[in-house]
């Protein structure tokens, strides 16, 4: 469930825009101004606030947000007020240009966004990019994170719930054979993994757990800590299986950082906050015994610690 | 001779009829009739024909006909009767069917018809894995996609999963790579990663060690660039290399009709229904003339640079081809559906 608040009457979208242009009007910025605003309002209005701005002033929003704010607290609102086509844009398109820690972020966005979703990614991609996020993405990455990345940000999942019990018991049974032998890269393993509806891979991993009395993710831990693929491998069965536990995950590895990870807390908080935060909230104070807000709020301050509150739906707007 | 006055109207009605009979009662012509059958390797069946011969013939002329044919018929001498070769009834449901199978392709829905070429490919196994070359290549990143949008719909998976489950070997890379692309479709393009990528391939393409389809590289580079960008790294090849990348670089057929679909599918396309078209195309073959004109009707463009391109390798035109190969109804459907693009 999202965490996003909205009240039932909100503002033209004009009147909206006017609002923000007083917030960058003056010396300074009128930060909270821009938050009580734009954290409480949809993507489809913020989407009419962006052109109702843009139809008025002649600049897009994003802009002069860029222009006006820095650092967290703008990378915060710079994401959130991005379409969520575009955000994962944004955010792929990033993730090919720096290291490994960026084979997390394409491999999180293609396998926790619906089918539709990654498409209008894809879409959004070509129009900003003027490239497609394949060829980035296998342009950008080699071996066999190439060889899990490239399919699964192409994957164009069945979605329906139907599920064929004869063919989760084989792949299970072969998905075993492979983890058992430590081939994780196996051809197969991957196929499974980046073309399988969302459906047809819980009932395969449900049948591994039924047939060999452990979890998939149990059995993984049996590698090395160092494998990196290893590790990628184990988060994409994470998002493909349970989502919400892939975000606590790292979401407890952001802020109990020696220095928070901005980066990947912001683009946690931004890109669920619509969708399932408040499911990944719970699940992150029943794993950590403490409330989500609460561990944010211990480690960040300003106008960013504000932005992610009100996302969090914990203000008081 | 002066007419006879007192002719009863029953008699002259009797006389006529006869002289109609006598009319036709011309025997069949085994030449003309075998060709309005498709018995010389034509395709379809004149319907025209059949009616006003066929249709029309006496019990006896039947009978000679049946006795001359021996393509079609068997005499059994012990029984006294001609009995139809097996291969006859076969035959005739095939030519038959022609003009059906492309009407009802062309009424379904692009996104439908695609879907189900490749579901077909699948089922038949590796001698037909082309058309799964033929649909990811040659269709715009937007019809390919509503051709998997209609597989999830149509068969309740995705393409990519049926594919990747089917094929196996280095073959599966460069299927589920090909139909999951979302080509960019704009002008802009790196020149200077298309001249490394050609380099590349030149290297792979001379080298002796693994066969270039196996190679990662190749299979990346034809599967998520643009079609652009692919002319670029296409002309850079033919430059460095001094001779043509789409002159077969490659022992994997389905890796050299991936290229050719990609860059010159005018070319493929023309290099296919001439096949279809020829004597000797055997079944399967000849089946490819109702699926490349159906399926690229709607596209004038593309239409106009096939007949463009289809003249210029053959020297006559594809309409002329079709006029003196192909019978009835199906003859004229295929050249209504050429000359939309006029």
């Amino acid at each position: 469930m999202a965490t996003l608040k909205v009240s039932d009457s909100v503002p033209h979208p004009s009147e909206d825009a006017e609002q923000l242009r007083t917030a960058f009007e003056g010396w300074g910025t009128n930060e909270d101004l821009i938050i009580s605003i734009l954290a409480h309002r949809s993507a489809e209005q913020r989407k009419q606030i962006r052109q109702a701005y843009h139809e008025t002033y002649g600049e897009d929003l994003l802009k002069t947000l860029d222009k006006e704010l820095s650092n967290d607290f703008e990378r915060a609102i710079l994401l959130w007020t991005l379409e969520p086509a575009e955000r994962d844009a944004l955010l792929t398109n990033e993730a090919t240009k720096r290291w490994t820690s960026s084979n997390q972020v394409l491999m999180e966005v293609a396998c926790t966004r619906t089918s539709t979703q990654l498409l209008h990614a894809r879409q959004a991609y070509h129009a900003r990019y003027k490239k497609s996020l394949e060829e980035d993405v296998a342009h950008h990455t080699t071996g066999e994170f190439r060889k899990l990345l490239v399919p699964l940000v192409t994957s164009f999942r069945y979605e329906g719930d139907e599920v064929n019990m004869t063919l989760a018991k084989q792949e299970a049974k072969l998905i075993h054979e492979k983890i058992k032998d430590k081939h994780y890269t196996d051809e197969d393993v991957i196929r499974i993994l980046s073309t399988r509806s969302k459906a047809q891979i819980n009932a395969t991993f449900n049948r591994y757990q039924d047939d060999h009395g452990e979890e998939i993710l149990k059995s993984l831990e049996e590698g090395d800590d160092d494998d990196k693929f290893l590790a990628l491998l184990r988060s994409t069965i994470q998002c493909l299986t349970r989502p919400e536990l892939y975000f606590v995950d790292v979401l407890r590895s952001a802020i109990n950082k020696t220095g928070t990870d901005e980066g990947a807390l912001t683009r946690i908080v931004t890109t669920r906050a619509e969708i399932d935060l408040k499911v990944i909230g719970e699940e992150y104070q029943r794993r950590n015994s403490i409330p989500l807000e609460k561990a944010i709020t211990k480690d960040t301050r300003g106008d960013y610690e504000k932005m992610l509150v009100a996302l969090l739906g914990e203000d008081d707007a | 001779n002066p007419q006879k006055p007192n002719q009863s109207r029953e008699e002259k009605k009797r006389k006529t009829k006869s002289a109609r009979r006598r009319k036709m009662a011309l025997p069949l012509d085994l030449e003309s009739l075998t060709e309005a059958l498709s018995g010389n390797l034509g395709m379809g069946v004149d319907e025209n024909a059949l009616i006003s011969k066929l249709g029309k013939s006496h019990k006896d002329h039947r009978k000679l006909f049946r006795k001359a044919s021996k393509s079609f018929f068997v005499e059994d001498e012990e029984r006294a009767f001609e009995k139809c070769h097996d291969h006859f009834v076969r035959h005739l449901k095939l030519e038959f069917s022609r003009f059906n199978n492309a009407v009802v392709m062309w009424a379904m829905h692009p996104w439908e018809r695609d879907a189900r070429l490749v579901k077909k490919a699948l089922k038949k196994g590796e001698e037909a894995y082309n058309l799964i070359v033929e649909v990811s290549c040659t269709r715009s990143a937007e019809d390919l996609l509503g051709a998997r949008k209609a597989y999830h719909s149509l068969f309740d998976q995705s393409m990519e999963e049926d594919i990747a489950s089917h094929v196996h070997g280095p073959h599966r890379k460069l299927l589920v790579g090909l139909v999951s692309a979302y080509r960019y479709e704009g002008n802009k393009v790196k020149d200077d990663s298309a001249k490394s990528e050609a380099k590349f391939l030149a290297e792979a393409v001379a080298s002796s060690g693994d066969e270039v389809v196996e190679k990662d590289e190749v299979v990346r580079i034809l599967t998520t660039r643009s079609k652009l960008h692919l002319q670029h790294v296409y002309n850079h090849f033919n430059d460095i290399k001094g001779s043509d990348l789409l002159g077969g670089v490659s022992h994997s057929s389905l890796l050299n009709e991936a290229l050719i679909c990609l860059l010159k599918p005018a070319v493929y396309f023309s290099k296919i229904l001439d096949a279809s078209l020829n004597k000797d195309a055997d079944k399967t073959t000849k089946k490819w003339l109702t699926r490349v004109l159906v399926t690229r009707a709607d596209h004038s463009d593309e239409i106009k640079d096939i007949k463009e391109e289809y003249n210029n390798l053959y020297g006559e035109t594809l309409a002329q081809r079709i006029q003196d190969k192909i019978k009835g109804n199906y003859r004229d459907f295929l050249l209504t559906l050429l000359s939309k693009s006029d």
